[in-house]
């Protein structure tokens, strides 16, 4: 099968509603179609990869952890929208440290999050064939 | 050109069912082919037989049913958005061990790599939602 | 690559308009479908950002979404153009790609 470039983006805080949990589904699902996958945190989707979430007081399940997964799957390319972090006032800080290894390198770990300003965003964006929004 | 049309909202709560539809109807009418419709998150409500709304109003799950007929459209329901929301076909209520189905004519359930197969093997992929 | 960013938001409830306008790029189209129909007219506190848009991206409304919210198309910013659903399959065609600012 060929292979495009798909990207994913997120533009939503997770919980609120499912569409951040659903995404995320599909992601993984795509991993098993050997594409070239990217996904966009902009705007309020930043808060999906946000570190130490604990969702114990709403009754619903913490999916962050899953993201920490990605990488396993070759998922690696996690742009993050530096304006969308600083309009919120969070930092690289604030997010958690996700990583994939990198079998050409002697299994080094390396980061998935790559910070990017808005004109490259639009860069990332204007590259895809198949982009899916959530 | 091959069209994947993915809908992520239920009909009546939000426009986008409506307007995938319109366009839909619009790819072929100019002789466009729609290679699949994928319904997800509370878009897989489009699948339900079980719908009745008031005699002035569409009835959208009916309307997508009767273009999948005369077009001989995919229109697919996620699996798991679909169980999640109680939109089963009679053999998946049956693995379930449920009482009921209530899918309507022309939709099938299947899994979200239905949904990449159709952006892979599509000129254009087209998203409605909320 | 040109690309055509769907919006269905209006511009004054949620920001995903303001989104697409900061990501959209020269020669890239952008098309305004049901609630962000709204976002066409002038004199709004909106016009001036799609207006300052237009001057290197081509802008269009579907013209039933305008007028089921009760919206004239002679409201519209100068240079908008107003299209059916028809015109919305061409500009899929004519863009390799097209994003959906939900």
């Amino acid at each position: 099968m060929a292979t495009k470039k798909f990207m994913f983006v997120n533009r939503k805080a997770p919980y609120g509603s499912v569409y951040a949990l659903e995404a995320l589904e599909v992601v993984l699902i795509s991993a098993a179609f050997e594409q070239d996958v990217s996904l966009a945190f902009i705007d309020d989707g930043v808060y999906q990869i946000t570190k130490g979430q604990n969702t114990d007081a709403i009754g619903q399940k913490n999916f962050s952890n899953t993201f920490k997964a990605l990488g396993d799957y070759e998922i690696n390319k996690l742009y993050v929208e530096k304006e969308s972090l600083e309009e919120r006032g969070l930092t690289q800080d604030d997010l958690m440290d996700l990583v994939w290894e990198d079998e050409d390198d002697d299994w080094a770990e390396k980061p998935s999050i790559i910070m990017v300003n808005r004109s490259e965003m639009a860069d990332v964006m204007a590259e895809q064939e198949v982009t899916l929004s959530f | 050109m091959k069209f994947t049309i993915m809908i992520n909202e239920g009909p009546y709560q939000h426009q986008s069912s409506d307007s995938a539809l319109q366009f839909a109807r619009a790819v072929l009418a100019q002789g466009h082919e729609i290679f699949r419709v994928f319904f997800y998150h509370d878009g897989v409500n489009n699948g339900s037989r079980l719908s009745v709304p008031p005699a002035d109003d569409r009835l959208l799950q009916k309307e997508w049913s009767e273009l999948s007929k005369e077009h001989d459209l995919d229109l697919v329901l996620c699996i798991a958005a679909a169980q999640r929301r109680g939109i089963m076909d009679a053999s998946e209520a049956e693995r379930q061990g449920l009482d009921a189905n209530n899918i309507i004519e022309g939709f099938h359930i299947s899994g979200l790599g239905q949904l990449i197969e159709g952006g892979i093997q599509s000129d254009r992929t087209i998203v409605f939602g909320d | 690559m040109a690309m055509l960013h769907i919006v269905n938001k209006s511009p004054f409830e949620k920001v995903s308009f303001r989104s697409c306008l900061n990501h959209a790029r020269a020669g890239d189209s952008i098309l305004m479908i049901e609630d962000a129909a709204v976002g066409a007219l002038d004199g709004t506190s909106f016009s001036d950002k799609l207006k300052t848009a237009m001057a290197d991206k081509s802008v269009y409304v579907l013209g039933g979404d305008l007028t089921a919210r009760g919206l004239s198309e002679d409201r519209m910013i100068d240079g908008v153009k107003a299209i059916d659903y028809a015109g919305f399959v061409d500009l899929t065609v004519e863009n390799e790609t097209t994003q959906s600012w939900l």
